[in-house]
């Protein structure tokens, strides 16, 4: 289908702006933006994913459209497709979602629905760009059309304030990637760019550039702020399409950018991604288990989570730099099925967030609890992402662990030895990361879903309409699949290995059934067998307990060592199950305590958990360009004349300098 | 996969699950001693199952169907955990399906859905014993996964088989990385079993408990389940240091002769083990639990420094 699927997905990208367009226009009639717009944004992701799935060739294209003299350029490669694959299938799962969940938005629902539509066409232009003009373009319609997805509640001060940040940090990685476009130099087409050859400093100066401007995107530390303040502030559809897939975007550009337009990989500069990733993912997890808010710990766990695929990354080029390219393709295949693996389960959860956010109205862990019993739907597809995320078997996010641990193991021996002695290190910290998230799932899962419910009101809570459901279990069974037949994904991203490390691994010799990258002596892991036996297992245990014994069962109240008070205020809070690690990671927060004095007569104990990154870095910052601002606005005298002695000064000064 | 490695495969597994118990009542049986005590024999364990599988379940109002389901889920993922680990032959034919690394996820698997189900009643309890087997497991899994990869960087295979069998044809020598890996090991055993200095599997103390705090609310053929997983979890573990460290007897070719050489030799390490363990109980004292942390971050030390010194010495 040479030339057909750009095609579609062009046509795709437009169909979705046309839709917003008409959910606009028909904006006073929200049963029909809900039920007709969405659901058919969800059709064209489906096409998307499809088309990307089944393109084969590079595909290029030349969009009639843009500056007079400078057409855009567009170009559909095995990365890029595997990429709209991500966003095509998450986005089916969303919109489907969203269709039910922004009955509640009826007076925004127009421009949310054009923010919705152009930001999904955004990220595929941006995945489809191959010239610096048209990437930066949709670059920016990606930042702006979320920015406004993320204050659509703009009345609320907070919300506004965090749509500020996640501006600014938008800009800031915007101008570091326009920068770094600036470096390459040529005509800007990414063909150009191709057969450029930098010295190394200037190589090194790009990378330094491009890791900044993507980093501030995908929230590396210390670029990680906006995260865990813009996610709470956007309706939860927003911040599953932004945490599953926008972020997804910048891993996209940093692969295109190292592999793909640099095409030259020093070992020091996977290093510093190794680096930069391994704090990101530790930092990220920790600061999860200590969050009260919960999409404010899902918030943090995507940090994490783009920490993880950073270190996957700098694997891979440490790798790809001393030529062992099969274990570079070991490494980027993990690298990117952990990404698809993202796309799914953090969207499920921040959709079940959102749903129990409209259930009760609260997001803060320690006002809600026993949900399950009231929103069983969501609950049981949450337990599926929980599960998922914490990288248990036969779940997607144990295949991606499982493939990236196995490209730490067979490191057979590089020949730096101190990068030697670091892999070691870097997967026992990698280990760690992947223990704190099942840590985190727990409290998640366990504070909102279990236990009783901690306040009066949640009894009132309500179940989902059938369109969540619909989203939610798109996602679901997304991460089951996915966990049980990697097989299929993997073997379409030997393309995308082949591509970028000239190399790939052979899932074909094991078989559909076995996932072993390099050899079945090696390491084999069998999701769908492993899967079995253990249904086997459980139903043998189940069938046997049956036949054997009586099944008679009493309920009764719970025993708790025969305590006969038990209010729902006894359970452990969010802030109980977060305590050990705030207490063992101590030095990584800044924590702020009021201790009661012993004689108050109504005593009150305060812990406030903070970032130390706001006080090391933002706002040090933030007072200097302050600063740097009152100096300058002093010779800002508001007079023309005093203007019109500038534009004098400055021309006597340039004519001198001309000469 | 040959008729042999399926044979071998249901009687490995068969063999964990029924004599899992007896394991555990020869370690309560030993500590018995230890303290002059009669103790009750080592059948002990089989009693207290059959009890507890006729008595009538009562189970709290507010339960979900979730913690119905988790004792069945225990069950079965110890069951996998015990068919995987080569502790009579090495000759598994289901060990292609899951290596080291999933050995790991199987056993982070049985803990995070035990304290989901711990935290479902939401007394005080389960919330706090759920909490406190969080921490220990997300220091003590870590530990473990760099035990197995000390090993799979030895044999250059994360495959268990692989792995025990490289290692049972070398030659009998410490081997430094090995050894720190051995402590490493230990320490997660006891942590990971709710034994001494770590919890106490004998105490109903609410300041200390871990595992018993969790599992408080079930009972009849629920606590019957959960008792059986965790005495097979206790085996599988023991069968792990076996595996790695004394690997020498387990049947490897596929010859009859072999099983039947190995089953005796096997019994005679796991009654050493467990009269390790006992002892160990006897001699430690519990600590408080904020000690627990320490402890752990110890282990993962000590696991970290096994694979470092792998790369340095190579041995």
């Amino acid at each position: 289908m040479n030339g057909l699927a750009i095609d579609l997905i062009v046509f795709a990208a437009i169909f979705w702006i046309a839709l917003g367009l008409v959910g606009l226009a028909a904006r006073n009639n929200p049963v029909f933006v809900r039920w007709v717009i969405f659901p058919l944004g969800a059709l064209v992701g489906a096409l998307v994913a499809v088309s990307a799935f089944l393109a084969d060739a590079p595909e290029t294209a030349i969009s009639p459209l843009g500056l007079p003299d400078l057409p855009f350029h567009l170009r559909l490669d095995s990365l890029s497709s595997f990429f709209l694959l991500i966003l095509g299938s998450a986005t089916v799962g969303i919109s489907i979602f969203s269709a039910g969940y922004f009955r509640n938005e009826e007076k925004h629902l127009g421009t949310i629905c054009l923010q919705y539509h152009v930001f999904l066409a955004a990220m595929t232009f941006v995945l489809l760009a191959d010239d610096a003009f048209l990437f930066m373009v949709s670059w920016e319609a990606m930042a702006l059309s979320s920015y406004f997805l993320v204050t659509t509640d703009h009345k609320i001060p907070e919300i506004r304030s965090a749509g500020f940040l996640y501006l600014l940090m938008a800009h800031v990685g915007a101008i570091s990637i326009l920068l770094y476009f600036g470096t390459m130099g040529g005509d800007h087409s990414f063909d150009a760019m191709r057969k450029t050859h930098l010295s190394d400093v200037q190589a090194t100066f790009a990378f330094l550039l491009a890791v900044f401007g993507f980093g501030a995107k995908a929230g590396i530390l210390p670029l990680h702020v906006w995260l865990p303040e813009a996610h709470p502030a956007a309706p939860s559809p927003v911040s599953a399409l932004m945490s599953g897939v926008m972020l997804k975007t910048a891993v996209y550009g940093l692969l295109r950018v190292v592999f793909d337009l640099l095409h030259m990989e020093l070992w020091w500069w996977g290093v510093l991604i190794l680096a930069i990733g391994l704090a990101t993912a530790l930092f990220g997890a920790i600061f999860s288990a200590v969050q009260s808010d919960m999409k404010r710990l899902l918030a943090y766990s995507s940090v994490e989570n783009i920490g993880i695929i950073f270190v996957g990354l700098g694997l891979a080029v440490i790798f790809k730099a001393y030529s062992m390219n099969a274990l570079a393709a070991l490494a980027l295949v993990a690298t990117l099925y952990h990404c698809l693996n993202h796309a799914f389960f953090k969207s499920l959860l921040f959709l079940c967030t959102g749903s129990v956010l409209h259930a009760t109205g609260e997001r803060n862990l320690g006002k809600l609890g026993g949900l399950i019993h009231k929103m069983p739907w969501v609950a049981w597809t949450a337990l599926v992402g929980a599960l998922a995320i914490a990288g248990i078997p036969p779940l997607n996010g144990f295949v991606s662990e499982w493939l990236l641990l196995q490209a730490f193991l067979f490191t057979p021996g590089l020949p730096h030895s101190y990068l030697n002695m670091l892999i070691p290190v870097a997967a026992a910290a990698l280990v760690l990361t992947g223990a704190a998230a099942g840590y985190v799932m727990v409290k998640f899962y366990g504070i909102v879903f279990l236990g009783q419910p901690r306040e009066e009101t949640l009894h009132g809570a309500h179940s989902t309409g059938k369109w969540e459901r619909a989203g939610l279990l798109w996602l679901a069974l997304g991460c089951v699949f996915l966990g049980l037949a990697p097989f299929f994904v993997i073997r379409h991203l030997a393309e995308v290995s082949m591509l970028l490390v000239g190399a790939n691994i052979s899932p074909d010799k094991a078989g559909w059934l076995f996932l072993a990258p390099i050899s079945p002596e090696r390491a084999s892991y069998s999701p769908l067998l492993f899967m079995v036996v253990t249904l086997c297992a459980i139903g043998l245990a189940f069938l046997a307990v049956r036949r054997f014994y009586h099944g008679r069962m009493r309920r009764g109240s719970p025993w708790n060592c025969g305590y006969p008070i038990r209010t729902s205020r006894m359970q452990d809070t969010s802030e109980g199950f977060g305590q050990p690690i705030r207490q063992i990671f101590e030095p990584f927060f800044r924590i702020g305590r009021e201790l009661p004095s012993p004689f108050d007569s109504a005593p009150r104990y305060s812990a406030k958990t903070e970032d130390r990154f706001w006080y090391w870095i933002y706002l040090p910052f933030a007072r200097a360009v302050e600063y740097m601002a009152g100096i300058f606005g002093k010779i800002q005298q508001g007079r023309i004349l005093v203007y019109l002695l500038y534009n004098f000064v400055t021309l006597i000064a340039l004519l001198m300098f001309v000469q | 996969m040959n008729a042999f490695g399926i044979f071998t495969q249901l009687l490995q597994l068969l063999l964990t699950v029924l004599l899992a118990p007896l394991l555990l009542g020869w370690v309560n049986q030993c500590r018995a001693w230890l303290q002059n005590r009669k103790g009750a024999g080592i059948e002990q364990p089989y009693r207290k199952l059959r009890k507890l599988f006729y008595k009538d379940a009562v189970i709290a109002n507010n339960a979900s169907p979730l913690f119905r389901m988790v004792p069945y889920i225990l069950f079965g993922s110890m069951c996998l955990a015990a068919a995987i680990v080569p502790s009579l032959a090495t000759d598994l034919s289901f060990s292609a399906a899951a290596d080291a690394i999933a050995l790991v996820g199987i056993f982070a698997l049985a803990r995070i859905f035990i304290s989901l189900a711990a935290m479902d009643i939401g007394t005080a309890f389960g919330g706090m014993g759920a909490r406190r087997e969080m921490l220990v497991g997300f220091l003590a899994e870590p530990a473990l996964l760099m035990v197995l990869f000390t090993a799979s960087l030895i044999s250059h295979s994360t495959s268990l088989t692989e792995t025990v069998e490289t290692l049972a044809h070398r030659h009998f020598e410490i081997y430094p990385s090995m050894a720190f890996a051995a402590i490493a090991f230990l320490m997660v055993l006891l942590a990971e079993n709710a034994r001494i200095p770590v919890d106490n599997p004998a105490s109903h103390l609410e300041l200390t408990m871990i595992h018993e705090a969790m599992i408080l609310e079930y009972s009849a053929r629920h606590l019957a389940l959960i008792e059986w997983a965790s005495s097979i979890k206790l085996f599988a573990y023991v069968s792990i240091g076996i595996a790695l460290f004394v690997p020498w007897g387990i049947a490897q070719a596929s010859d009859w002769l072999g099983i039947a050489f190995a089953l005796p030799i096997l019994i005679a390490k796991l009654l050493a083990g467990g009269f390790g363990l006992a002892l160990i109980e006897t001699v430690m004292a519990k600590q408080r639990i904020f000690r627990a942390p320490e402890f752990m971050g110890t282990a993962f030390l000590f696991g970290v420094l096994g694979m470092l010194v792998h790369f340095l010495l190579g041995a």
